[in-house]
């Protein structure tokens, strides 16, 4: 029935491929293929883009006036002395104040997008998150612990970080320890997070009681998201962080396809599954515990910057992770910057005013229904 | 290439219940293979053991003299490609990424232009090249089990290992996909096994027939030795009327036996 397709196995070579599409053979179907493919590339560098933009416009907001020139000129004097001057106390101050925040966001927005993005994928689960995973409350008893009972795994200047650091780790560890049990099932996996996540909480809520002011101030910043942590001196750790991460989640994009598509078939096309989930649930983790560990619980980005990313560019995650960053630092960057200036000098916490911008935003995507409907 | 499949006293069990027991067989070159039995006897189990989606407690699987347990997942899903029973999606994937998926064995980081041409011609094959775009969970179950067939050919795996692939298709697409996979099997010398439930069809495209009961195989060979009226009494406690049909036995279930647990 089919002596002209029987060939099909045979691969294409370059020349035939070439010749076809000089030939004008590509079918309506690949066309459209080819299309989606650079809307997607295009999604993703142009959020970034607007990334770029709106930070040189966020630097001029505040009390001292700094056109939108200056803050690039000031930025890329950092760089490039010889091409690009700025007065200096702009400088210091684009440099110092205004751009550490702006950079700490896009990085917190950035980590958890894809953090959310990899999890839900691992766990086949849309709710999957790093807050409803509890690795968020972790860090926050941590915290809780540091501040008022004066116990920390660490000393130093890491005596509270590193505390919220450790037991967002411990978190984590604890929800792949319970993945790596045959037979877990993911909703067991969620179930067990927002378990944890309560417990975490009723601790950190019972030691307020014994809190004084000062250390309630603190635990009280810290629940709320407060990018005001972040800052060159600090930054270390997590832009080391960053650089190790973010490639290894990148690297697993095939994987993550594959993964979604259930245990049984990753195995039989060559995925070990198990192992993948525990290396991304790891990885993942770790880039987590390093973001809430400096800015504080900041709920709803991871949850639903992927979710936002799913219904305009779709499933595959070569696209799918970098969108979810940009979208997560996206949301994360704007809702700061209104928070710092919408009553100033009073400053609106960073994790509310995320929740409060983004909520609407996310309803707005969900109402609009699916994705064909974006670009057809 | 030829490769032969070995399968030798397989014995496994979910937790402590038996399911295979001492399963053994061998499967030449080139050769569709199905395998029957009622519900529950164990032929999706047995294709997971083969592919080593689960691993058996007893006995090994050989593959041009190989054993599968100690191959890595990669090596496995070169030698062999697997077709679901059924497949649910949480999160929205198109076709053709679906069946870009089973050129994970071959393909680089960011994936090549050939690649994605392997897809456009096995689209074409299957006639489904019209759906490339729509979403997976919102096609037919018989579309979907389009793909997923889409999706193992793409593998280029030299063993194809099917679960029940025609179960949701119509009569039309049940012989387009039986004469795709056999042309495949005889064009590229590679070998089909899968489970079937339709015995008519199993017969008619089948070169050898493994004929499954509670675990253990009750009978193999060619079509017109496993699908006796004797056997089916015996398996599926029917009585059937077998007959000759272009040279292949045909069946017509009668009815039930009662009674005695055979
Ligand atoms: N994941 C599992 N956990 C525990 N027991 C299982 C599991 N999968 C299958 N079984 C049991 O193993 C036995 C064989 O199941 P299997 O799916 O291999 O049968 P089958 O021959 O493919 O049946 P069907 O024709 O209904 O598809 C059944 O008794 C079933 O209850
Ligand atoms: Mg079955």
């Amino acid at each position: 029935m089919m002596s002209g397709k029987a060939l099909f196995f045979r691969a294409k070579t370059r020349a035939e491929m070439s010749q076809s599409r000089r030939a004008g053979k590509r079918s309506a179907m690949q066309t459209a293929h080819d299309r989606f493919k650079l809307v997607r590339i295009f999604f993703v560098l142009g959020i970034a883009a607007l990334l770029v933009f709106l930070t040189g416009l966020i630097i001029t907001l505040g009390p001292l006036e700094i056109s939108v020139a200056d803050a690039y000129s000031a930025l890329l004097a950092r760089f490039l002395p010889d091409h690009f001057q700025s007065e200096a106390l702009t400088s210091r101050v684009v440099w110092n104040i205004r751009f550490p925040r702006i950079l700490g966001g896009m990085m917190a927005g950035f980590g958890l997008g894809i953090c959310g993005c990899v999890m839900q994928a691992v766990l086949k689960n849309p709710l999957a998150s790093p807050f409803t995973l509890g690795i968020t409350a972790g860090a926050q008893f941590g915290i809780s612990m540091a501040a008022v009972i004066g116990f920390s795994v660490l000393g130093g200047p890491y005596f509270i970080i590193g505390n919220a650091f450790l037991c967002a780790l411990l978190c984590s560890f604890f929800i792949i320890g319970l993945a790596a049990i045959k037979g877990a099932t993911s909703e067991n996996l969620v179930l067990a997070g927002i378990a944890v996540n309560y417990f975490f909480s009723a601790i950190s809520q019972l030691l307020k009681y014994f809190a004084s002011d000062e250390q309630l101030r603190l635990m009280t910043n810290w629940g709320m998201g407060d990018l005001a942590a972040f800052s060159w001196a600090n930054s270390q750790l997590l832009l080391a962080v960053f650089v190790i991460c973010v490639p290894l989640l990148m690297s697993k994009c095939w994987d993550l396809n594959i993964m979604t598509a259930g245990d049984d078939t990753a195995k039989s096309i060559g995925v070990n599954a198990e192992n993948t989930r525990l290396f991304i649930m790891a990885t993942s983790s770790l880039l987590v515990a390093v973001i809430v560990c400096f800015m504080g619980i900041i709920a709803f980005v991871g949850l639903v910057a992927p979710h936002m990313a799913r219904m305009v560019i779709g499933g595959d995650h070569r696209f799918l992770i970098p969108a979810s960053g940009v979208l997560g630092a996206l949301v994360l960057m704007s809702a700061d910057a209104v928070g710092m200036n919408l009553m100033a000098p009073t400053i609106i916490p960073t994790g509310i005013m995320t929740s409060i911008v983004g909520v609407p935003f996310f309803m707005y995507l969900m109402m609009k229904g699916k994705r064909k409907e974006f670009w057809t | 290439m030829m490769i032969k499949l070995q399968a030798k006293e397989i014995v496994f069990g979910y937790d402590s219940n038996p399911v295979l027991d001492s399963v053994s067989f061998e499967i030449a070159p080139s050769k569709l293979v199905t395998i029957v039995g009622p519900n529950g006897s164990g032929k999706s189990t047995l294709i997971k053991c083969i592919n080593k989606i689960v691993s058996p407690q007893g006995g090994s699987i050989l593959i041009d003299r190989r054993e599968v347990a100690k191959m890595t997942r990669m090596e496995v899903a070169r030698y062999l490609s697997y077709v679901p029973q059924s497949s649910v999606r949480i999160f929205p994937t198109n076709v053709f990424d679906t069946i870009l998926m089973g050129r994970r064995p071959h393909i680089g980081w960011l994936g090549s232009e050939r690649d994605e041409e392997k897809v456009w011609d096995v689209l074409q094959l299957l006639n489904i090249e019209r759906l490339a775009m729509n979403n997976f969970s919102e096609l037919s179950g018989g579309q979907q089990q389009k793909v997923l067939i889409a999706r193992a050919l793409v593998q280029e795996a030299e063993v194809m290992l099917l679960d029940e692939p025609t179960s949701n298709l119509d009569i039309w697409h049940q012989l387009d996909v039986m004469n795709i996979i056999r042309d495949v099997v005889k064009k590229k010398e590679i070998t089909a096994i899968m489970a079937l439930h339709d015995l008519n069809l199993a017969s008619y495209y089948s070169d050898r027939i493994i004929m499954m009961k509670r675990g253990k195989i009750v009978a193999v060979g060619d079509p017109h030795s496993v699908i006796t009226e004797e056997n089916i009494a015996s398996v599926y406690r029917v009585q059937a009327a077998v007959r000759k049909l272009s040279d292949r036995p045909m069946i017509m279930p009668l009815r039930q036996i009662r009674g005695s647990k055979a």
